[in-house]
């Protein structure tokens, strides 16, 4: 892990003030998040909230080639809301967060507010927002469900980057051209969201196939189908 | 790190900052670097004195400068970021070996390679003398919520089964004679990653059927009450009170 780069904010991008005020309102949506997530899972939230963020943290040491020379790893936040809902989703990416942050140093302590804002809250928010939309209307399948999870991504990531954008404006400590940040963080993050699409679409057809009753996107549309009916019928 | 009790950063050292108790450090770093980012930039010499605080400190814990400077190079794109500043940055601008620089943008630059880097080294140092269960200990007396705590512990305890997982992943299909090394041949990857989502979950709903069956009610047993001492707590103190000493002493001068 020894070539891994930062993605996070460090500390003295954003002035004080506003990541004070960021890590106050991660706190609270957090805060909200815990409840939901209890409603998902119940007492269950702990093992299994923690084995899906063990998961994403996996996920995210797992270096694939895009050309020779060039390598990427995936994000998961996508993923994870197509996979485990908004709720324990948020709380996955949070925590990856956290621990990347004290454990590996990546991200500044100060930061951490408006790193979880980006990349747990905002991004997770918009991808939600879209699997929920998406889902209404297409085909309740594996290459529906991929399909979705690529749009998701894709926007998810570009969205996330964004919430630097407006952080930026909000307490940048230099001067800039906020069209020319906003450009090339968009330009930057739609080819990362492109490659995590395309390997987020795929893990979700994968597990839609094989234990679609996992999948939180397609849960809401599932018939529930008696336990001792589906013995009978296999 | 096959032992799982480590982590990458963690140097195993039986100096005086490794036998602190993790809370006290936790809040030192965290105390530390808001100081160093509530700084003005102005105050060039301030930012000297909080690296030769964290020199110190390195030194009692038995931190090598190298290895310090090598991992600290997880900050680099924003060095680049920081280059580009006085090109890009508005406002009254400076001539310097024949390149127009902007002022703002030079200090800019300043800000975030100093306030960056001393943040990344005093982050490292509390990685690097704390062991990833003293660190969710820490958490937890710093009355984290339990669930985060509660999370976080499965997480890292879990975590290097799932990568030893992927890993024998890996090996089997090498084995098998398919090695995917460009991007459209990402298919084996991913369906790799989907098959290490579904053995995580359901590694989770056995983990939480075992700990049902042991009597499992929503929350773990708190780990030995034995906290910092009162020495600790003044002891890891010196940090933050001297880099705020050092900041005020800046700002009133």
């Amino acid at each position: 892990m020894d070539d891994v780069q930062a993605m996070h904010i460090a500390n003295g991008i954003v002035d004080g003030p506003v990541s004070a005020l960021f890590a106050v309102l991660a706190v609270l949506a957090l805060a909200f998040c815990v409840w939901r997530a209890r409603a998902d899972l119940d007492d269950r939230l702990a093992p299994m909230a923690g084995l899906v963020a063990a998961f994403i943290f996996a996920v995210q040491m797992l270096n694939f080639q895009v050309l020779p020379g060039v390598s990427g790893h995936l994000l998961g936040g996508a993923l994870a809301v197509v996979l485990v809902g908004p709720w324990v989703g948020a709380l996955c990416v949070s925590t990856v967060l956290i621990v990347q942050c004290l454990l590996f140093a990546d991200g500044g302590l100060t930061a951490l507010g408006l790193n979880i804002t980006n990349m747990a809250l905002i991004g997770t928010a918009a991808g939600y927002l879209l699997v929920a939309a998406l889902m209404r209307f297409l085909p309740k399948t594996p290459g529906g469900v991929g399909a979705t999870a690529f749009i998701a991504s894709v926007v998810g990531v570009v969205v996330a980057s964004q919430g630097f954008v407006l952080e930026y404006w909000l307490g940048g400590t230099t001067q800039l051209s906020m069209t020319t940040i906003a450009g090339t963080m968009a330009g930057v993050h739609v080819l990362i969201g492109l490659g995590e699409g395309l390997i987020a679409a795929t893990t979700v057809a994968t597990v839609a196939r094989v234990r679609p009753d996992l999948v939180y996107a397609l849960r809401r549309y599932r018939k529930t189908v008696p336990a001792v009916e589906m013995a009978d019928a296999s | 790190m096959g032992a799982g009790h480590a982590h990458p950063l963690y140097l195993d050292r039986s100096g005086p900052v490794h036998r602190l108790a993790p809370e006290v450090k936790i809040l030192a770093t965290l105390l530390f670097t808001v100081v160093v980012v509530a700084t003005p930039r102005e105050e060039l010499w301030a930012f000297g004195g909080y690296a030769v605080l964290l020199a110190v400190v390195a030194g009692a814990a038995g931190v090598p400068m190298k290895w310090l400077a090598k991992r600290a190079s997880i900050e680099l794109p924003f060095v680049l970021l920081a280059v580009a500043l006085p090109f890009a940055g508005h406002g009254e601008r400076v001539g310097w070996l024949g390149m127009s620089l902007s002022v703002d943008g030079l200090y800019g630059a300043w800000n975030i390679v100093a306030k960056g880097t001393l943040g990344v080294v005093a982050s490292l140092l509390l990685a690097a003398s704390t062991t990833m269960r003293d660190l969710i200990v820490g958490l937890d007396r710093l009355r984290c919520p339990a669930v985060f705590t509660q999370i976080a512990t499965f997480m890292l305890r879990y975590l290097d089964i799932l990568a030893d997982d992927a890993r024998r992943m890996r090996i089997a299909r090498l084995s098998r004679g398919y090695d995917p090394r460009f991007l459209w041949q990402v298919r084996a990857f991913a369906v790799s990653v989907g098959s290490l989502f579904l053995r995580a979950y359901e590694r989770g709903e056995r983990v939480y059927l075992a700990m049902v069956s042991r009597g499992y009610d929503g929350r773990l047993p708190r780990p030995d009450a034995g906290g910092a001492t009162a020495a600790q707590w003044a002891q890891s103190a010196v940090l933050p009170v001297a880099a705020a000493a050092i900041a005020v002493t800046a700002v009133l001068r």
